[in-house]
């Protein structure tokens, strides 16, 4: 009986947008693809305001990444002597740095973004998502700018790199889909509980040591190396280190193919719940 | 003509928690979900902390064509502002359903998603894609919004350097050039100097006339809603009380606006509280739903009955209008023994003072030989209609009309 309401309703409602409580929306993906160009204009926003002092802006994307590597090689590569892989520790260090610092980038962005753009929250319609997506951006450049001090680096100690750099992309892919994942997520628990935002710096130093930054994951015995791929940031840096050092870099299959499983489900998870909260983030924020 | 908006058996439910904290945190959540598991095995049951249920609106049932210009008026926390966040999707219905036909563009606020260290032209483009604008649009927009809101010498600069009047002026000037199919615009008129109010009113009109686009318009600006819409809602506690011709609507959302007196006895504060009472409240001979035209002069009395003598009382009268008290009148020069009796205090206010609109009136008394006072706010209210003579109306602005001398010497 109720279905049959439905039909007879679908064919009224031609051309119209019907809002309703509990029901998602059927214009989801339509309405994400017509505000396209908000999502550009919020990543431009957010260029921009970041570079606008362009010495502070540009200064600090290069000064934190060499500061974090120098102080890794130090530690870990002089004072520890950790094995590094046949490429100077630097490199070594540098090729994690690179996913890594994207990653946490993006993810701490993400998270707080629903939070700094409350206003335009609680004031206009638009696909929610659009807002934690966009700062994706940002941290993208500044990964491009640490991509060419890792250039430069290789330049100085003369370190060529393998022809499998080609396949940089699709890890990086994966580390934007866990960025995005997780930063759905976060960012909606954000919204509701206030204290989010504390844990994530601690996620995300937290996840730095227990990531192979600052070391190469052959350091890692290797029955423990299946259950220390279940951090899904271990699969993108090997691969990255894979891909840049090539030679005496061994490609753990187990672990990565177990990170991008792990890396979907937490992409699945979190806009499963961003999708779900999205509608009460106006009355909650 | 067809259906743009159908509303139906539309409500929103919020539900108050009466905990003092504004967010809930997480670490309050893990912390009672332990405790209760605790208590659960202690013992059986546990009260939850109270939530109450508050229905913002509830039961509307609505039908707008295309075209048309609809107000919506109605007491602070009526549901005015929550049906048009429900109606541009900001927040979603508890109940019932609304379809709406066409691009919709809601104005809730000017200037959201400004940033101030953006420059205006920066922010012109970024206003604009908030607003569901692509950068076509905008672009093609650009020379018109500049020119609306004529700051075009400072395009190039920070938007942290401009003045509020500008930063209005541009932020209207954005919103003034969507092109929406339908325009939800709430009480974004209040902000902005007379002259430029009266331009935003002015494209308003242009865009619903002109262009056959509808509009929803919600404001406290009875002026501007009977100038821009034919058809007015007006909303009580979440429930359309009346619906239909805006001159009429006004004037029933006016009569009930205005309490009497007798509603309100229990509003005073102060020392005398007990001895001193103030029965009645008179303006114009009546004592409630009062709407006084521009030129009469009001006359207000108020009766008392005092019960324990006061050395050196006076009695005070203040007027307020948008919660700033216009001005504060005493029915004598000085204060003088009030004897145990009945009294009645006569204030006088002339023509042609007060401009149109809503007043209260606030009273009471002091003792200047002893710290004895009383004091009541917001005892009755009354309004001015708008009757005012026509050629003042552009040029008086204000509260109050003072009948004053000026003159202009021409020098060579």
């Amino acid at each position: 009986m109720l279905k049959v309401k439905e039909k007879i309703n679908n064919s009224e409602d031609e051309g119209y947008i019907v809002i309703e409580a509990g029901k998602s929306e059927k214009h989801y993906w339509a309405d994400l693809w017509r505000y396209r160009e908000l999502f550009y204009f919020l990543s431009w926003r957010d260029i921009l305001v970041r570079y606008k002092q362009t010495v502070i802006g540009i200064a600090w994307s290069v000064i934190r990444p060499l500061l974090t590597m120098l102080v890794f090689t130090i530690v870990f590569g002089r004072i520890a002597k950790l094995p590094s892989d046949n490429a100077p520790y630097p490199i070594l260090v540098f090729t994690a740095l690179l996913p890594w610092q994207f990653f946490s980038n993006a993810l701490s962005e993400a998270s707080n973004s629903l939070i700094s753009n409350q206003s335009m929250i609680s004031k206009i319609y638009f696909p929610r998502i659009i807002i934690p997506s966009s700062t994706i951006i940002v941290s993208l450049i500044d990964f491009g700018i640490s991509f060419i001090l890792l250039a430069i680096t290789m330049a100085i100690y003369r370190f060529v790199p393998s022809w499998k750099m080609v396949f940089i992309p699709l890890f990086l892919l994966l580390a934007i889909i866990l960025s995005l994942g997780m930063g759905f997520l976060l960012s909606a628990l954000n919204v509701k509980y206030r204290d989010v935002r504390y844990v994530i710096p601690f996620i995300v130093q937290f996840g730095m040591y227990i990531s192979p930054v600052g070391f190469s994951s052959s350091v890692v015995p290797d029955r423990w190396r299946f259950l220390y791929s279940i951090n899904p940031m271990v699969g993108v840096i090997d691969g990255f280190r894979w891909a840049i050092i090539g030679k005496g870099v061994s490609f753990y299959w187990p672990g990565f193919i177990l990170s991008i499983v792990l890396t979907f489900l937490i992409a699945i998870w979190g806009f499963w719940y961003f999708r779900k909260t999205e509608k009460t983030f106006a009355d909650r924020i | 003509m067809g259906i743009v908006i159908k509303v139906e058996n539309l409500g929103k439910k919020y539900i108050i928690s009466h905990q003092q904290e504004r967010y809930t945190a997480l670490r309050d959540v893990i912390a009672n979900t332990t405790k209760k598991a605790v208590k659960k095995v202690i013992r059986k049951s546990e009260t939850l902390p109270k939530k109450e249920e508050f229905w913002a609106l509830r039961n509307i049932d609505f039908e707008v064509n295309e075209g048309d210009r609809i107000g919506i008026i109605g007491r602070n926390g009526a549901g005015k502002s929550t049906l048009l966040k429900l109606l541009s999707r900001i927040t979603e219905p508890t109940s019932g359903r609304i379809k709406i036909k066409g691009r919709v563009a809601s104005l809730l606020e000017v200037g959201t998603g400004f940033h101030q260290e953006l420059t205006g032209k920066e922010n012109i483009f970024l206003n604009g894609a908030i607003l569901g604008m692509n950068k076509k649009e905008i672009q093609k927009k650009f020379d018109e919004i500049v020119e609306f809101s004529g700051i075009e010498k400072f395009l190039d600069t920070p938007l942290k350097r401009y003045s509020s009047g500008m930063y209005v002026r541009l932020a209207f000037a954005v919103a003034a050039n969507i092109e929406p199919d339908i325009l939800l615009v709430d009480e974004v008129l209040a902000v902005g100097d007379s002259e430029f109010q009266k331009k935003c009113l002015g494209k308003m009109d242009d865009i619903s006339t002109k262009e056959g686009r509808t509009v929803v318009f919600v404001s406290h600006n009875m002026g501007a809603i009977s100038k821009l819409c034919k058809t007015t809602m007006l909303l009580d506690n979440g429930k359309i009380s009346d619906y239909g011709n805006t001159d009429n609507i006004i004037k029933i959302y006016l009569m009930k606006n205005l309490n009497s007196y007798e509603d309100k006895k229990k509003l005073y504060y102060g020392t005398l509280n007990s001895s001193l009472i103030l029965s009645k409240i008179e303006i114009n001979d009546r004592i409630n739903k009062v709407i006084i035209s521009p030129s009469e002069a009001i006359n207000i009395n108020i009766y008392g009955e005092n019960k324990v003598e006061i050395p050196g009382f006076g009695l005070t009268l203040s007027i307020f209008r948008d919660g700033i008290r216009l001005l504060t009148i005493h029915d004598l020069k000085k204060p003088e023994n009030l004897p145990r009796c009945k009294f009645i205090s006569i204030f006088k206010i002339p023509p042609f003072f007060l401009r149109p609109g809503e007043y209260s009136i606030a009273a009471g008394g002091y003792c200047d030989k002893s710290s004895d006072w009383l004091w009541g706010t917001d005892l009755l209210n009354f309004t001015i209609s708008e009757e005012w003579d026509g050629s003042y109306e552009s040029v008086n602005i204000g509260y109050v009309n003072l009948i004053h001398e000026g003159k202009r010497i021409l020098l060579k």
